[in-house]
């Protein structure tokens, strides 16, 4: 299967630097999520995978065009046309007709549990059901590459349930699947992760291997003993030291969100270090 | 929890739109010091409830009360609220927007009591500070007037994880001080830092109670296959709800039997066995 993906690439507005030195493989047969708070640099790196903007240094490889699925954050449906309307209306984009675009819309608007509303205009679906067709025109023309910007955001979890199964299948089959999300157990949950942070990898790999190359440890406690070196996750605090855990009850296996929180403390840290 | 401190009861509480019951004979407690999650899918009757609860919209029938009595002008001062939309006035300073709140809700309010990233923009435009600091913003003019009960829609969308451990670490805090706090979130991670949920679907109460009381004993079948692409496919095309986590698939709110025969007449070998269902599978589970 072809392997698509992004090496080395830094991408600039003006003297904004969005990306720098960034590097994603996002091969076929498998999830890949981009993970990142507002402002990370998630959608410009998705952007500069599918050709919209073009990086200062470093290469892309993607396939030709028409083998590009993308689904923009703003879910790429037309509020005003049917459900209908709107598979017609890329599926001819793409030269998709007769009997071949009637399997096709059929296909995916049953697998999405949208077949029941095909007359209902695409302004009128709850939030989670127009990302559901977003996700439909993209994958209308079976593409090799589909890249999907923040899927989820803003979907109810009920529904976050039905599109990470449309995701999953598309990976299932072949495709290479690659998606931006700011939740961490969307990120947990792919094959592999790039958690970004300012335009920057923070962490990347298979979840279960990132989280086993931790270094230090993280105990669960009621007060932190440094708190600058710990965060809230519940009613406890988890605490991070940069030495293993002795065996003591209060050691935890940390989930990525833990991971995550770690790195940036670091680097929040590192920043701090250099303005003195 | 004891009738004396709670701060906010619904009892009964029924919102029709038309024929369209938004909200439907909801009952509700909210207590000094505590946190509590309110979830549900969108158009559940979560917005509704708070904006009830709030006195922003008026009940159908059943009663709200706010610190003892109908809510009014006297118990908005009492409340802290941060809408989805953060609610704060993208054509004025961070400063006057911190005025502007101050004044309304009669708090006393100074420059230097403010967090140093919101210092550093006091003169700009609320609208050209960005989505982070804006968010910081509307939680400073949410709790600048020591509110005793914090109404929170959303809080952490789009927010990277280290500031949503710090936003945590604020509400607890606030929390830890007596303000009782009702937080809505499609962050279902976030359930774990509720000291209770209340899960609505379809503007009724489906369940409610710690994280571990919701999630009660529902299980979820855990399915192992060598060949997962047509395991996951099998049991996707026969409708059922399918999770994959790397290669690993799960499926709610159904039996260890079902799966099997699936499997069976697909011909596709697999390990079942059933585990505790997440947050998400139970919710998955509960809507009808």
């Amino acid at each position: 299967m072809t392997t698509f993906g992004v090496a080395g690439v830094d991408v600039e507005f003006g003297s904004r630097r969005a990306l720098t030195d960034v590097s994603l493989e996002v091969p076929g047969g498998r999830v890949t999520a981009v993970v990142g708070g507002d402002g990370a640099g998630k959608s410009t790196l998705l952007r500069c995978l599918v050709g919209l903007i073009e990086p200062a240094v470093g290469t892309v490889r993607r396939p030709r065009k028409a083998q590009i699925g993308y689904m923009p954050s703003t879910s790429g449906t037309w509020r005003e046309l049917s459900v209908r309307e709107n598979i017609e209306f890329v599926a001819h984009a793409h030269g998709i007709a007769g009997a071949k675009l009637a399997a096709r819309s059929g296909q995916l608007l049953d697998r999405a549990g949208l077949s029941g509303v095909s007359d209902r205009l695409a302004g009128q679906l709850s939030g989670g059901m127009r990302q559901k067709l977003g996700f439909c025109l993209a994958m209308l023309h079976d593409p090799e590459l589909l890249v999907l910007d923040e899927p989820s955001t803003g979907v109810d979890a009920v529904s976050r349930v039905e599109l990470w199964r449309l995701i999953a299948q598309a990976a299932a089959h072949g495709t290479a699947v690659v998606m931006a999300t700011t939740y961490l157990d969307e990120g947990e949950r792919a094959a592999y992760v790039l958690v970004l942070d300012r335009g920057r990898e923070l962490v990347a790999g298979e979840p279960t291997a990132v989280l086993s190359a931790m270094d230090g440890s993280i105990t669960q406690v009621a007060r932190p003993g440094a708190p600058d070196w710990a965060w809230r996750r519940g009613g406890a605090f988890h605490e991070w030291r940069p030495v293993p855990a002795a065996g003591e009850a209060s050691a935890i296996s940390p989930d990525l969100e833990d991971l995550v929180i770690v790195q940036m403390l670091r680097r929040e840290h590192e920043r701090r270090a250099a303005r003195r | 929890m004891t009738a004396v401190t709670a701060l906010a009861t619904a009892r009964r509480v029924t919102r029709r739109f038309g024929d369209f019951a938004a909200v439907e004979d909801v009952a509700l407690e909210i207590g000094a010091g505590e946190v509590v999650g309110l979830l549900g899918a969108n158009g559940a009757g979560k917005t509704t409830l708070i904006r009830m609860l709030l006195g922003l919209l008026a009940v159908s029938s059943g009663s709200v009360e706010l610190f003892g009595g109908a809510p009014s002008r006297a118990t908005r001062r009492r409340l802290g609220y941060v809408p989805q939309g953060l609610g704060v006035w993208s054509d004025l300073t961070v400063g006057e927007n911190v005025r502007f709140f101050a004044a309304a809700f009669g708090a006393d309010v100074r420059r230097a009591a403010m967090p140093a990233g919101l210092a550093e923009v006091w003169d700009q435009l609320a609208g050209e500070i960005g989505l982070g600091r804006r968010r910081q913003l509307a939680f400073a003019c949410a709790l600048a007037h020591a509110p005793e009960l914090l109404v929170l829609d959303e809080p952490t969308s789009g927010v990277d994880p280290l500031a949503r451990a710090r936003l945590w670490d604020d509400v607890r805090e606030h929390a830890d001080r007596g303000t009782g706090v009702l937080v809505t979130t499609h962050y279902l991670e976030e359930a774990h830092q509720c000291d209770r949920l209340i899960i609505m679907a379809a503007g009724r109460v489906v369940a409610r109670g710690t994280l571990a009381e919701v999630i009660g004993d529902t299980r979820t079948v855990r399915v192992r296959a060598a060949s997962w692409q047509r395991a996951f496919d099998a049991l996707s095309e026969a409708g059922l709800l399918v999770t994959l986590t790397g290669r690993e698939i799960r499926v709610a709110a159904s039996s260890v039997a079902q799966l099997a025969e699936i499997l069976d007449a697909a011909g596709v070998p697999a390990e079942l066995d059933e585990v505790p269902a997440s947050l998400e599978e139970t919710m998955s589970t509960l809507r009808d």
